[in-house]
């Protein structure tokens, strides 16, 4: 193991993520081996691989959404492995979906609102928020920071491709998030969108760490500070950006390899 | 349409916002034909026979707030429950067990205001235990699930006679007298409907729009993204059961104080299949739905026989009417009478506004 891998490993208990031996099995199929991942509070990663490698069963894994066959996963310390999606994400993990996971049939507000109530109290609530109420500020902040406030009214099956990605943002941004992990945020986004979510990724306080899988290389490689290359569901190597990006191995694997 | 409203409320846009909010919130309220409706209900006594009173409009009202909590559960959280009747005929049993009776030997004699709120909370109590059960499974499992559970009760009611009297049921149930009136009488037990059915439409209406209705919309549209977000989707579809339980129980009150009995025939599976019919042919995406369907199917069930017989049919066919409208409901129209009202409009309005623009142009 190369220095770099190691002290990026080396961080132990204060990691923000700690994933050991995650294994996950479709039948027969292994979709992710052995996967040991250690990542510092506020590290911002990348996760490379092509389809298949294991990137998105790696988020599933993570956010319970699929839990995994084997191994733990600790968050902040704290043993998550078994519990459920939403207990994992009251404790400040967040997501985004491959493929936008939203509400059409509601409104670009109330999208946000639910993102806002998932992780505060009173989701079971009978009573409507008032004007004043605090998540609802937050909520007008938030539409704001991804620039919807214009459609804010609109149902979500209403919106253009490029305004619901930005809306997955957001809703991962609800709350106090400690950890996000984003899953191909930039997929068909314009090259205006992409410095848009370069901007907004970059602008994120710095605790907030996250992982972001992401093809697009010039987006990729300019919001992390390391990178995990996975391949047929392990870990193929882990490095700085640069050192990732001028690995011969990566480039015939990935890189060079005619992906896209 | 947007258009529109953004040119009638450019004067002032704080105030606008607000006013806006308030009718996205309240949308009957900016509606005439809300106002005019409700005024006909309020004066309707002045209006109508007793027969209408009670057998046309009380029925159609206590009918409706069984089919609302049917719109509650489908509408908003995606899950089509036909245990609403069961649930309904559970709290009317209890209110026969717990009240006073004709079968001294079931019936315990409470008094209404303690038996009342015993049926409510033990058909909660019901509705959410089957809740629990249904949301286990979804889309047609569902509808098997909550099925069964009222072909059972409907058959244990039949066989049961320490505390359901068997196929004979329990009659004779006392209704509510106090403050020195007679509230089963016609136009009393009229505005008792009423009030209960305006209290079940505007709460459903309410908590649409409150956090939990909210997120039960999203467990709808998305339960795995719900879970992303910090919501537990199971624990939000059985408190969804629990609340549609206790609108489905105070309709089931407001029927055995209307019938003053009740018996297996009142919650036979038959039974149960026209409260989905009755939310499916109004429509499921608004609580004013289930009460036009009510409507609707209660004028069919009372008048189709004469009608029938006058052409020479056999009357027990209306049936047949209710069933042919609900094809053609599930044909044309899936989100029912009101998409149908909605679309036409929508094409007035279109029209209309095409018009106009020719004027101008």
């Amino acid at each position: 193991m190369d220095s770099v891998a190691h002290r990026l490993s080396a961080v132990g208990a204060g990691a923000a993520l700690e994933l050991r031996g995650v294994t996950r099995l479709f039948g027969a199929l292994a979709a992710l081996t052995d996967v040991t991942i250690t990542v510092r509070p506020g590290e911002r990663r990348a996760v490379l691989g092509s389809n298949g490698a294991g990137k998105t069963t790696l988020f599933n894994c993570i956010t319970g959404d699929f839990p995994p066959s084997s191994g733990t996963i600790r968050f902040f310390g704290e043993d998550i492995t078994q519990f459920p999606p939403y207990e994992r994400i009251r404790r400040g993990l967040r997501r985004t979906y491959q493929i936008s996971a939203l509400f059409p049939g509601l409104t670009v507000h109330d999208n946000v609102y639910l993102a806002c109530r998932g992780v505060s109290r009173g989701r079971f609530s009978f009573l409507r928020p008032g004007q004043t109420d605090a998540l609802m500020h937050a909520t007008e902040s938030l539409v704001q920071a991804v620039h919807l406030t214009a459609v804010k009214d609109q149902r979500v099956a209403e919106l253009a491709h490029g305004q619901q990605r930005q809306l997955e943002i957001a809703l991962a941004l609800a709350g106090a998030p400690r950890f996000i992990l984003f899953d191909e945020p930039a997929a068909g986004l314009s090259p205006t969108e992409r410095r848009e979510l370069i901007e907004i990724l970059t602008s994120l306080p710095a605790h907030i760490g996250y992982i972001i899988i992401e093809h697009d290389m010039d987006v990729a490689l300019r919001v992390v500070e390391s990178v995990t290359m996975m391949h047929n569901g392990r870990v193929f190597k882990e490095g700085l950006p640069r050192e990732i990006e001028s690995d011969p191995e990566v480039q015939e694997l990935y890189l060079g390899g005619g992906h896209e | 349409m947007s258009l529109l409203q953004s040119t009638q409320f450019r004067s002032d846009p704080a105030a606008s916002a607000t006013r806006r909010a308030f009718l996205r919130a309240w949308p009957d309220f900016q509606n005439p034909a809300a106002w005019i409706v409700a005024l006909i209900l309020v004066i309707m006594p002045l209006i109508a026979s007793g027969f209408f009173l009670i057998e046309i409009f009380a029925t159609t009202l206590i009918l409706g707030v069984i089919a609302l909590s049917l719109m509650f559960l489908a509408g908003y959280g995606g899950m089509v429950s036909l245990m609403q009747l069961t649930i309904a005929g559970f709290a009317g049993y209890m209110v026969a067990v717990f009240g006073v009776s004709g079968n001294a030997n079931i019936s315990l004699g409470w008094p209404w205001w303690l038996a009342t709120p015993m049926a409510l909370a033990l058909a909660t109590l019901f509705g959410t235990l089957g809740g629990a059960l249904a949301v286990r499974t979804e889309g047609i499992y569902t509808i098997m699930i909550t099925l069964a559970i009222g072909a059972a009760f409907y058959y244990f009611t039949n066989q049961n006679w320490a505390i359901f009297n068997g196929h004979t049921g329990i009659n004779t149930v006392a209704t509510p007298h106090f403050w020195g009136v007679d509230w089963r009488a016609d136009i009393a037990f009229y505005y008792v409907t009423l009030g209960v059915a305006a209290i079940c439409y505007f709460a459903v209406q309410y908590v649409s729009r409150a956090p939990f209705g909210l997120a039960l919309q999203g467990v709808r549209d998305n339960s795995r993204r719900m879970a992303a977000l910090g919501f537990n989707p199971n624990a939000h579809r059985i408190a969804a059961y629990a609340f549609a339980a206790f609108i489905a129980g105070l309709g089931g009150v407001l029927q055995v104080w209307n019938y003053r009995q009740i018996s297996p025939g009142s919650v036979s599976v038959g039974a149960c299949i026209d409260i989905l019919i009755i939310a499916v042919v109004g429509g499921i995406t608004r609580p004013i739905g289930p009460f036009i369907g009510a409507f609707i199917f209660v004028l069919l069930r009372t008048f189709a026989l004469d009608v029938l017989i006058k052409f020479g049919l056999d009357g027990n066919r209306f049936r047949l009417l209710i069933g042919l409208g609900f094809l053609a409901i599930v044909f044309w129209s899936s989100d029912g009478v009101i998409g149908l009202w909605e679309r036409w409009r929508q094409r007035n309005k279109s029209t209309a506004t095409r018009r106009s623009g020719g004027h101008h142009g």
